[in-house]
């Protein structure tokens, strides 16, 4: 075959050579810089003071450990995950049960349940930041106001500005934003499932609800799996979001809000360094394997 | 792949036979949940339209959901030089900023990855696919393991003085996902295509502009778009490579810049401004969304 890797050097130099610049810019600035702050974050260049900083093994991660700042944006990042994640995989599982069938109008439905992910976490962090407002019972506006016209009055809230219940509250403009992602992916799982199998349970003489326990449920675990990899990272990264809600504030900070702190305002760069890198193992953690599956994936379909 | 998928239309079954009682409710069931989700996902983009047509002043948290009693677009060329109210940040002058390096990003983005996804697909060299492998791990790191050496390596070339600086972090940054777009696109095109070229005895490059190039268009348009909105709604590569120095504003930091700074609010404004920086990227979504949702899905590697 012509097209496959041909090993002759005349043929491929040419595809290669195209390339290059994208290899050489891909190298440094994704993985030379990595390697460049993975180094700076074990020195000591704790301030912008600092010309000649010195080499000091682990000690800044150490640091973070006992950091009750880190800890606590670490904590906040573990209450936000766990809630966006269940929040976004659900909402986005019902709206995709409900279309999937195809329904009169689902063009509409569909394009207004997705229209959040065009818009900036800041600019919608502007209004969250306004209807996630603390005031209650009389004074009481956004979404407050919604819950106690809904009859549902018990369930307001101080929102982002509560002591425990911060990082949840943050999670639910995020789940606003990303539950649309969720349901295209479900809604094309669904729509992936040949249409054979739906008929064939039928014939068989299943109930509907059996049909989607026992025959589509299963085949959307894979697309569960890609669901919560690609919510997991999202979530671990998350920082436009906080900013545009409640700014760098203490009671919501998560560890990329500290970490732009840390270098930002204190100019801590070994610091910095040190919680983007445990921010990146995070998301290898979970990316490295993901990848790993989709390639192994793509090559049993060729 | 899953975005035609998601077109895929399917005859509802209820069409085929006459409804029973059961079914029928099902029916509306479905219809009412789906516009009860309907509301929850329109009210804050409501709330935004609704307060910007109230003025500047007088704009209360308790009657944000009530319609303007009068129509008052003040707030708007207000919000857009920024007035008397923020005079340092002028969110006209930003916005046209970013959609002036915005261009550049994703034009320059698209030949680029144009290019690679051609190699990648079809004119592979020995270890393309690690190396390709490799890319796609660039597309998914917190670009906070990259931020600290970017900023000092900026700094000492000069760069973060203009705002190319953005152009080159969005093209550089953007080269995985570009390359992955269009290398899946080129893969579905048929090899005999490519063969029947070299048969012909065309070069490979010429296989791409008269072969290749010619099919691509939904492939510039889903990169073009998917550059666009995420280089307009960044924050993280604006906020650390420009410093947040006001001469460098770009939307989203001079939109931050202003409702996070004063002491005193004017909501009338902060939604105005929100709407203002909200709309380009609504504007592509409304007029082109079933690209936008390719890009997206591409973005999970299910594309």
């Amino acid at each position: 075959m012509a097209l496959q890797t041909n090993r002759r050097f005349s043929t491929w130099i040419g595809g290669f050579l195209l390339v290059v610049p994208s290899i050489a810019a891909v190298a440094v600035f994704v993985y030379g810089m990595i390697a460049w702050t993975v180094r700076i974050s074990m020195t000591d260049r704790i301030s912008a003071s600092i010309k000649e900083p010195k080499f000091v093994g682990l000690q800044n991660y150490s640091n973070l450990i006992s950091d009750s700042r880190f800890t606590h944006a670490f904590e906040n990042l573990l209450k936000f995950t766990f809630v966006f994640i269940v929040g976004t995989t659900i909402a986005g599982f019902i709206m995709a049960l409900l279309l999937e069938k195809g329904i009169k109008g689902e063009g509409f439905f569909r394009s207004f349940y997705l229209y959040p992910l065009a818009i900036s976490f800041i600019a919608m962090g502007t209004v969250w930041n306004w209807l996630l407002n603390s005031n209650v019972d009389a004074d009481a506006g956004g979404l407050n106001l919604l819950l106690q016209k809904a009859g549902l009055g018990f369930l307001q809230n101080s929102w982002y500005l509560s002591e425990n219940g911060a990082a949840y509250a943050l999670a639910l403009p995020a789940i606003w934003q990303m539950a649309g992602y969720v349901l295209a992916l479900f809604l094309a799982g669904f729509r992936g499932i040949p249409d054979d199998l739906r008929e064939a349970a039928r014939v068989d003489g299943a109930s509907e609800s059996k049909i989607y326990r026992y025959v589509l449920f299963p085949q959307l675990t894979p697309t569960l799996f890609t669901v919560l990899i690609i919510l997991g990272h999202v979530s671990m990264k998350v920082f436009d979001l906080i900013i545009g809600i409640n700014g760098k504030s203490y009671v919501t900070q998560v560890v990329a809000v500290y970490m732009w702190e840390s270098t930002f305002d204190q100019r801590n760069y070994a610091k910095g360094t040190a919680i983007a890198v445990v921010l990146l193992l995070l998301i290898a953690l979970i990316i490295v394997p993901y990848l790993r599956w989709v390639i192994k994936q793509e090559e049993e379909n060729r | 792949m899953s975005a035609e998928l998601l077109e895929r239309k399917i005859t509802p079954l209820a069409n085929r036979r006459k409804r029973s009682g059961k079914e029928q409710f099902w029916l509306i069931f479905r219809y009412a949940s789906l516009t009860f989700i309907w509301f929850l996902i329109v009210m804050p983009i409501y709330v935004l339209v609704v307060n910007s047509l109230k003025g500047v002043k007088d704009v209360y948290l308790v009657n944000a959901f009530d319609l303007p009693k009068s129509l008052d677009f003040s707030a708007w060329p207000t919000a857009w030089s920024g007035g008397d109210y923020f005079s340092a940040f002028s969110l006209g002058e930003s916005m046209l900023r970013t959609l002036f390096f915005v261009l550049q990003s994703s034009i320059i983005s698209a030949i680029i990855g144009s290019i690679n996804g051609y190699v990648f697909a079809k004119w592979k060299f020995p270890g393309s696919n690690v190396v390709f492998t490799l890319f796609l791990f660039g597309m998914f790191i917190p670009y906070q393991a990259v931020m600290i050496p970017l900023v000092q390596f900026v700094t000492n070339l000069g760069v973060n003085k203009t705002i190319y600086v953005l152009v080159m972090a969005h093209v550089i940054y953007g080269i995985p996902i570009c390359t992955l777009i269009f290398r899946n696109y080129y893969a579905s095109i048929p090899d005999e295509l490519i063969e029947a070229g070299l048969v012909d005895k065309a070069s490979r490059i010429r296989i791409y502009r008269s072969i290749i190039l010619p099919l691509s268009l939904p492939a510039f348009v889903v990169v073009l778009i998917w550059q666009f909105t995420s280089a307009w709604n960044d924050f993280l590569f604006a906020i650390f490579l420009t410093g947040g120095s006001p001469k460098l504003s770009v939307a989203t930091t001079a939109l931050n810049f202003i409702t996070g700074s004063s002491n005193q609010v004017f909501y009338g404004l902060n939604m105005t401004a929100s709407l203002i920086v909200s709309l380009p990227t609504l504007i592509v979504y409304i007029f082109l969304g079933r690209y936008f949702l390719r890009g997206l899905l591409s973005g999970s590697l299910k594309g």
